[in-house]
């Protein structure tokens, strides 16, 4: 084993470089107007780091998949400053997926009161998104943003590592600094902040 | 060979009518008073139970005779909701026949437990799959836990939310200290009403809602469910489309094992395991990506064969990672085996009997390490596995180290078999045009009852489908291998410690998507 960990230690870092920051899903925050609710205070308090708690609100999996993917060493979330943590009330974002079943919407409510403002809520997957193929049942609730406020929207299914670290990237950013001072991408008008 | 009448065809031949359609195995139709001659029966060891499911107005129950691996579908109308419980001769069903009753309303007369299952109370509708469905509930009724009572004890309830980044279900423990008297489960927050669902739609739609069954054996119940299909209609799916898809399943096989390994060995605080594991598991999602287009290969697996043939580096980019995996794998496992204090955690931890496994006919990595060699891949057998070597590791400590093994030799057998499919690939003529056809045949608009079981990387699954005559999916029932894991996962528990208790569940790894549907 010190073998191994003297060949980790001497065979430089195994991780991928950072994404560039996504323009879209600043824009998708901006459409979120998320804006108005980060005041300055806020950013001081985070400063550039962010945690994050996971709810399962009826996913199949996969997105919970991926998002164990973004921790693995490859993509290694934790090096931007951004880590999961076991309970809400040590979370300043909510990433949920799935199509918020109806026997989950409750503990959904239920976990967002239980986290401390300032929060956000990222909705993870298409399913999070808009209910995706589960959308119309008996059973599902729907797009989280009908059950709680949501900030960002990542879609895909399951997004893969890449755009989840993008997306999250993008949400630090903006949590370090007031979203006036990031341009919007060239051709796509942002809204302005309140 | 059996002396006198065959266990199971014969007990059919006097119980039951077979009902013509349904491929490829037989089904049968009985009565009242033989559905109770089948009850008795099941009081033997001879016959486990593959599934049981409802319809409006029948239940019907999938048997294997043990011995020689042959399985029926015994079907019993019930005109006026009831039918007799099989629970209390065998108890893996008690779940199954819960949720006939949540989703349509049949009621099991005698059943052990007649609690709901997958109804919270929360859908707006009582029994959403009947004909027609029951009102709105009343009010939301309290869950009545089983009672544990004595000195000392107390509760710890945990979930639906849970710590880590996993599915949500509810877990309650009665501990007396550190050691749990009783662990009772209760699931259901991601029914997704998956069954319900799929009635109606199109092969195409409902093979969309089956890919995302659960997440980690999407591979899997893609292929269960065009299996079902493709048997339903008497459809053959081009070899290489086969050959493709036993590459998938092995693929898929492969990462999971991979990120369980490591996922346990992380639970007993051996984060460097799943570092390692996490690397490995990530080369086989890039490979995924790089050859079929997606990194979990969601819908890549179709009724009438594959939406997507391998890239002309395709074959050679999975022998490059068969080549990497089993250099980076091996001094793993030596780690692995040689941590004295990751061995103390795993060796004797969370033990299930051979006695429950062949009970309640549990299979993948929690029956073979429990000494139940079952896998689908031999018995009843499909292509291309009929056509490859691999070997079944099956062990009998029944441990969380054994549940380890089982994975680990699994890996390895995974590999071989990549190696052999992709070396013996069958081609796909040319058109006409000089191009290579997608391995992949129109399906016919038909009617019919198809069924399949499918060896995913956590068991066996058991899809039965039936189309109507504008080629619609009527009624699709997949079960997953979870529902005969879960159970067992309260028996592995008692008597350890409640720190022990993620341990013993990521050694289970059971589905809560695929089973709560």
């Amino acid at each position: 084993m010190l073998k191994h960990i003297w060949a980790a230690l001497t065979g430089g870092p195994v991780t991928t470089d950072a994404p560039p920051l996504d323009a879209d899903a600043l824009v998708q925050l901006r459409d979120a107007e998320l804006a108005g609710r980060l005041d300055a205070a806020a950013h001081r308090r985070l400063g550039r780091s962010l945690s994050i708690r996971a709810v399962d609100a009826g996913s199949c999996n996969g997105c919970e998949l991926e998002i164990h993917a973004v921790n693995n060493p490859i993509y290694d979330l934790e090096r931007f400053g951004i880590r999961f943590v076991a309970s809400p009330r040590h979370a300043d974002v909510l990433l949920v997926t799935g199509p918020v079943t109806r026997n989950m919407a409750e503990a959904l409510r239920r976990t967002w009161d239980a986290t401390p403002d300032p929060k956000w809520v990222v909705a993870c997957g298409d399913c999070a998104c808009t209910g995706g193929v589960f959308a119309g049942s008996y059973a599902c609730v729907g797009p989280v943003e009908s059950v709680i406020p949501v900030d960002l929207t990542l879609p895909g299914c399951p997004p893969p590592p890449r755009v989840l670290l993008a997306g999250l990237l993008a949400l630090l950013e903006s949590s370090a600094e007031p979203l006036s001072a990031i341009a919007p991408p060239a051709g796509r008008q942002g809204h302005s902040r309140p | 060979m059996y002396v006198g009448e065959d266990p199971l065809f014969g007990l059919m031949n006097r119980i039951g009518k077979p009902v013509d359609g349904h491929r490829p195995f037989p089904r049968y139709r009985t009565t009242p008073g033989g559905w109770r001659t089948l009850v008795e029966s099941l009081g033997g060891n001879t016959l486990s139970v593959v599934g049981l499911w409802g319809e409006p107005a029948a239940v019907h129950v999938a048997l294997r005779e043990e011995l020689s691996g042959d399985v029926v579908v015994v079907s019993l109308d019930c005109p006026n909701g009831h039918f007799p419980s099989l629970s209390a001769v065998r108890p893996s069903v008690i779940r199954l026949e819960r949720t006939a009753c949540d989703l349509f309303g049949l009621v099991a007369d005698g059943a052990v437990d007649p609690r709901p299952w997958l109804d919270h109370g929360a859908w707006g509708v009582t029994h959403p799959l009947a004909v027609p469905p029951g009102p709105a509930p009343a009010e939301p009724q309290r869950y009545p836990f089983l009672k544990t009572e004595g000195e000392g004890l107390h509760q710890i309830p945990v979930g639906p939310v849970h710590a880590g980044i996993i599915e949500p279900g509810h877990f309650r423990f009665t501990a007396n200290g550190e050691t749990v008297a009783r662990l009772e489960q209760r699931l259901g927050y991601v029914h997704k009403g998956i069954e319900g669902l799929m009635a109606g739609r199109t092969v195409g739609d409902a093979a969309r809602l089956a890919a995302r069954i659960s997440g980690d054996a999407t591979v899997a119940h893609s292929l269960a469910f065009a299996r079902a299909v493709e048997a339903a209609l008497g459809v053959a799916v081009p070899p290489r489309a086969v050959w493709l898809r036993g590459v998938m399943a092995e693929l898929e096989r492969l990462a999971n094992h991979l990120g369980d390994i490591g996922a346990i060995c992380n639970d007993a605080a051996f984060a460097f395991m799943l570092a390692e594991m996490g690397r490995l598991r990530e080369a086989v999602l890039l490979t995924n990506d790089a050859v079929f287009g997606h990194r979990l290969l969601m819908d890549r697996v179709v009724p009438g064969g594959v939406s997507v043939d391998l890239p002309d580096d395709g074959g050679k980019r999975i022998l490059e990672l068969v080549a990497e995996l089993r250099r980076r794998f091996p001094p793993l496992v030596a780690i692995y085996e040689s941590k004295a204090s990751l061995q103390d955690r795993t060796v004797g931890t969370g033990i299930v009997s051979i006695r429950l496994v062949s009970r309640f006919g549990t299979g993948g990595y929690v029956g073979r390490a429990s000494g139940r060699g079952q896998d689908a891949r031999r018995t009843p057998g499909y292509a291309p596995y009929d056509d490859l070597d691999f070997e079944i590791p099956v062990l009998t400590a029944g441990d969380v180290n054994a549940r380890v093994w089982v994975r680990i030799r699994e890996v390895e057998q995974s590999l071989s078999l990549l190696e052999q499919m992709i070396r013996r690939m069958p081609g796909v003529p040319r058109d006409s045009h000089g191009r290579t056809p997608l391995p992949r045949v129109d399906l016919p608009a038909g009617a019919g009852e198809g069924m399949a079981l499918v060896e995913s990387f956590r068991g066996e699954i058991m899809t039965w489908v039936r189309l109507a005559d504008d080629g619609t999916v009527a009624r699709c029932h997949p079960r997953d291998p979870s529902w005969f894991q879960w159970p067992l996962l309260e028996a592995a528990i008692e008597g350890n410690i409640v720190a022990d208790f993620p341990l013993c569940n990521k050694s289970f790894n059971g589905s809560y998507s695929g089973h709560d549907l």
